[in-house]
């Protein structure tokens, strides 16, 4: 609020149109969407919401803390299996959001600490690597947890999961609200809305705190940073249960958003793509790493149209466009690496940084 | 027929394969103190390539003997790793030397995912068939288990690549020049050494190893795929980490040792865990190890350096 103080009267409610218009826009962008692009982009546009959520959870790992991790999809997998397992026939259960999700969100707090704590003394090249492979032992687990007894249902997922029900009104079939008629996925684009929502605020928080400061500390300098009196073993540990809390909650809505889950969603290259979110649109920085959600996820969902481009242009398609994609990724990632390090919205920081060592 | 002999022999061939590209992730770790995580593609290429190149000729030239058409493959493979290798280098790592540290890492998995994905678009996602009749088809038996000549050929071989890797780090102007920039780059630069050469020098020799490691596996298992490299390159990783990483010595028995625990793991993990775990959790073994090793006895077994801190 104090900047807002210092603008006079006219520019604060210069401020203040801006935000209900952003606010108005947002509300709407669904019906848009869907009148423009067609149904299915509604869906696309609810999963770059996840991926923010994601995405903004690693950031606090990766971008504040400075600590590379590779495995982040573990947790998200966690948070969705939670879900699966409490609310689908599997089990025969079917227990309620309010239960589910921190749970979800508290066991994958519980394995961040669970694969922070043997990690703390590790430099970044060598956690990451660690990292990966916690998440793949996950997938592991996952994967082969069929027999003797059937966990996770193997490779072939849990099915017929419940979707999120608020006290009665189910997100998982269209609603009548307010005289407009809402199908699921404009009821989820709503709820995962909020969630963001929710986790910008957390995040903006949390940036300014007493925490987020020890964070940057951390990454930039471990050993000043503890000289400074900073329990960097805490902090450190705090950060990966703060990311993996977030990962929990995004899988389980994910979870119930897609009403299907097998280890397939879970392997490397949806770690790979989450952190590519943050490299490209700027490491520790929130504005840039919601960019970087919506670019890596809506980019995909476009180049589709360049199956149909190859068709028109040669009469058949050479290169299937999902596998384009991850070879333009590959390319991506280089090149942002090589010639705009900071990312397309860096933060202030990250800028003066790499322009000192430019230097 | 004697499983645990059998599955040392198994580890064993498999472990000389990890050693092979171990040694590639710690001569690079040794003088850069970088991990080139595309490494393991490396290996995947030099195999596909070779197996393109074997299969092309064998369709041309079918009288040819299998040995010499394998030898073919192999001998294509590597230089195509080396400048693979190189241009790695040279593209991904070299402008980034005094970044921060996280820069490398992201080009790495970069280069990854493109080498994975060109390889895939060109040979296809499909296991692409090594010939196998291509190479000698004996079995001997030893103590009660069997090993094919193809192992027995691919234990020789690593052997004799690895003595002369010895010899060419410890006795040569070049060995000389690699260990002085590993000790200390700017001084070597001081003393005449081309540190830029020696870095080259050091992706490329380790490449020509990823090559024939990866050609080996590919011969061994009778298969390749683009996605192959990933796993390879993440247990040979561990391998080296085992052993110690920029230790020579340290890489050779990392891998070897790797080898062996994953065979013997796989094979009595069913006893082990009555039922309950079974061979197909093979794959975390590796990284169990990594884990242990790292937080334990992070300068591995041979390793005098100890991993720096943050």
């Amino acid at each position: 609020m104090n900047v807002l103080d210092t603008l006079t009267g006219k520019a604060k409610s210069r401020v203040w149109l801006t935000a209900a218009l952003l606010l108005l826009g947002l509300v709407l962008l669904p019906f848009l969407v869907e009148a423009s692009l067609g149904k299915s982009w509604v869906r696309i546009i609810d999963l770059a919401l996840l991926y923010i959520m994601l995405a903004l959870g690693l950031n606090i790992v990766v971008g504040y803390a400075g600590l590379l991790d590779l495995g982040y999809v573990a947790f998200y997998a966690v948070g969705a299996y939670c879900w699966a397992l409490l609310a689908s026939p599997q089990f025969g259960l079917n227990l309620p959001f309010w239960i589910i999700l921190p749970a979800g969100a508290a066991i994958a707090a519980l394995f961040g600490v669970l694969l922070g704590t043997p990690t703390l003394r590790l430099r970044g090249d060598y956690l990451a690597i660690v990292t990966l492979g916690f998440g793949e032992i996950i997938r592991i687990f996952i994967n082969n947890l069929n027999a003797p007894i059937n966990i996770t249902n193997g490779p072939q997922g849990i099915t017929l999961i419940e979707p999120m029900s608020i006290f009665g009104f189910s997100l998982g079939k269209t609603q009548d609200v307010l005289g407009l008629t809402l199908s699921s996925p404009h009821l989820y684009y709503y709820l995962f809305l909020l969630c963001v929502a929710l986790v910008v605020f957390v995040c903006v928080r949390l940036e300014n705190s007493r925490i987020g400061r020890a964070w940057v500390a951390i990454r930039e300098d471990e050993m000043a940073a503890a000289a400074a009196g900073i329990n960097t073993r805490n902090i450190k540990l705090l950060a990966f249960a703060m990311g993996a809390t977030f990962g929990g909650l995004s899988g389980g809505l994910f979870a119930s958003f897609q009403g299907f889950v097998s280890p397939e969603s879970f392997n490397l290259m949806e770690s790979i793509m989450i952190l590519s979110m943050i490299v490209l649109g700027g490491m520790g920085n929130i504005p840039g790493v919601i960019l970087g959600a919506i670019l890596v996820t809506v980019i995909p969902e476009a180049l589709r149209y360049t199956g149909d481009l190859q068709r028109v242009l040669f009469g058949q398609v050479y290169i299937d466009p999902a596998d384009l994609r991850m070879l333009l990724f590959g390319i991506a990632l280089v090149m942002m690496m090589l010639f705009r390090p900071a990312g397309l919205l860096p933060s202030k920081q990250r800028k003066r940084e790499f322009a000192e060592d430019a230097a | 027929m004697d499983i645990f002999a059998q599955q040392l022999i198994n580890g064993l061939v498999l472990g000389s394969v990890y050693a092979l590209v171990a040694l590639g992730y710690t001569l690079v770790y040794g003088i850069l103190e970088l991990i080139n995580f595309a490494h393991g593609e490396t290996t995947m290429m030099g195999s596909m390539i070779a197996l393109a190149v074997i299969g092309a000729l064998f369709g041309v030239a079918p009288d040819l003997p299998g040995i010499v058409i394998v030898l073919t493959g192999l001998l294509v493979a590597i230089p195509a790793c080396m400048l693979l290798g190189y241009s790695i280098e040279r593209v991904a790592y070299r402008p980034l030397r005094h970044a921060p540290r996280l820069a490398p890492l992201i080009t790495a998995i970069g280069i990854s995912i493109v080498l994975q994905n060109v390889a895939m678009l060109i040979w296809g996602k499909q296991y692409i068939a090594f010939p196998t009749t291509l190479l000698p088809q004996g079995r001997h038996e030893i103590l009660g288990a069997s090993i094919t000549d193809v192992q027995i050929a691919i234990l020789v071989l690593t052997v004799a690549i690895m003595a002369g890797l010895v010899i060419l780090v410890n006795r040569t102007r070049l060995g000389r020049a690699m260990r002085a920039t590993a000790q200390a780059p700017a001084v070597a630069q001081l003393m005449g050494v081309n540190v830029n050469a020696v870095i080259s020098a050091t992706f490329i020799i380790g490449s020509a190893l990823a090559a024939i490691a990866g050609v080996m596996v590919s011969a061994n298992y009778g298969q390749a795929h683009y996605y192959m490299g990933f796993l390879l390159g993440l247990k040979a990783f561990s391998a080296a980490v085992l052993g110690g990483i920029g230790n020579l010595a340290g890489a050779m028995l990392g891998g070897l040792l790797l080898g062996v625990i994953e065979a013997l793991g796989a094979g009595y993990i069913g006893d082990l865990t009555g039922g309950f775990l079974g061979s197909h959790y093979q794959d975390i073994f590796a990284f169990m190890v990594l884990i242990l090793v790292l937080t334990l006895k992070p300068s591995g077994l041979l390793g005098s350096k100890s991993v720096e801190r943050a």
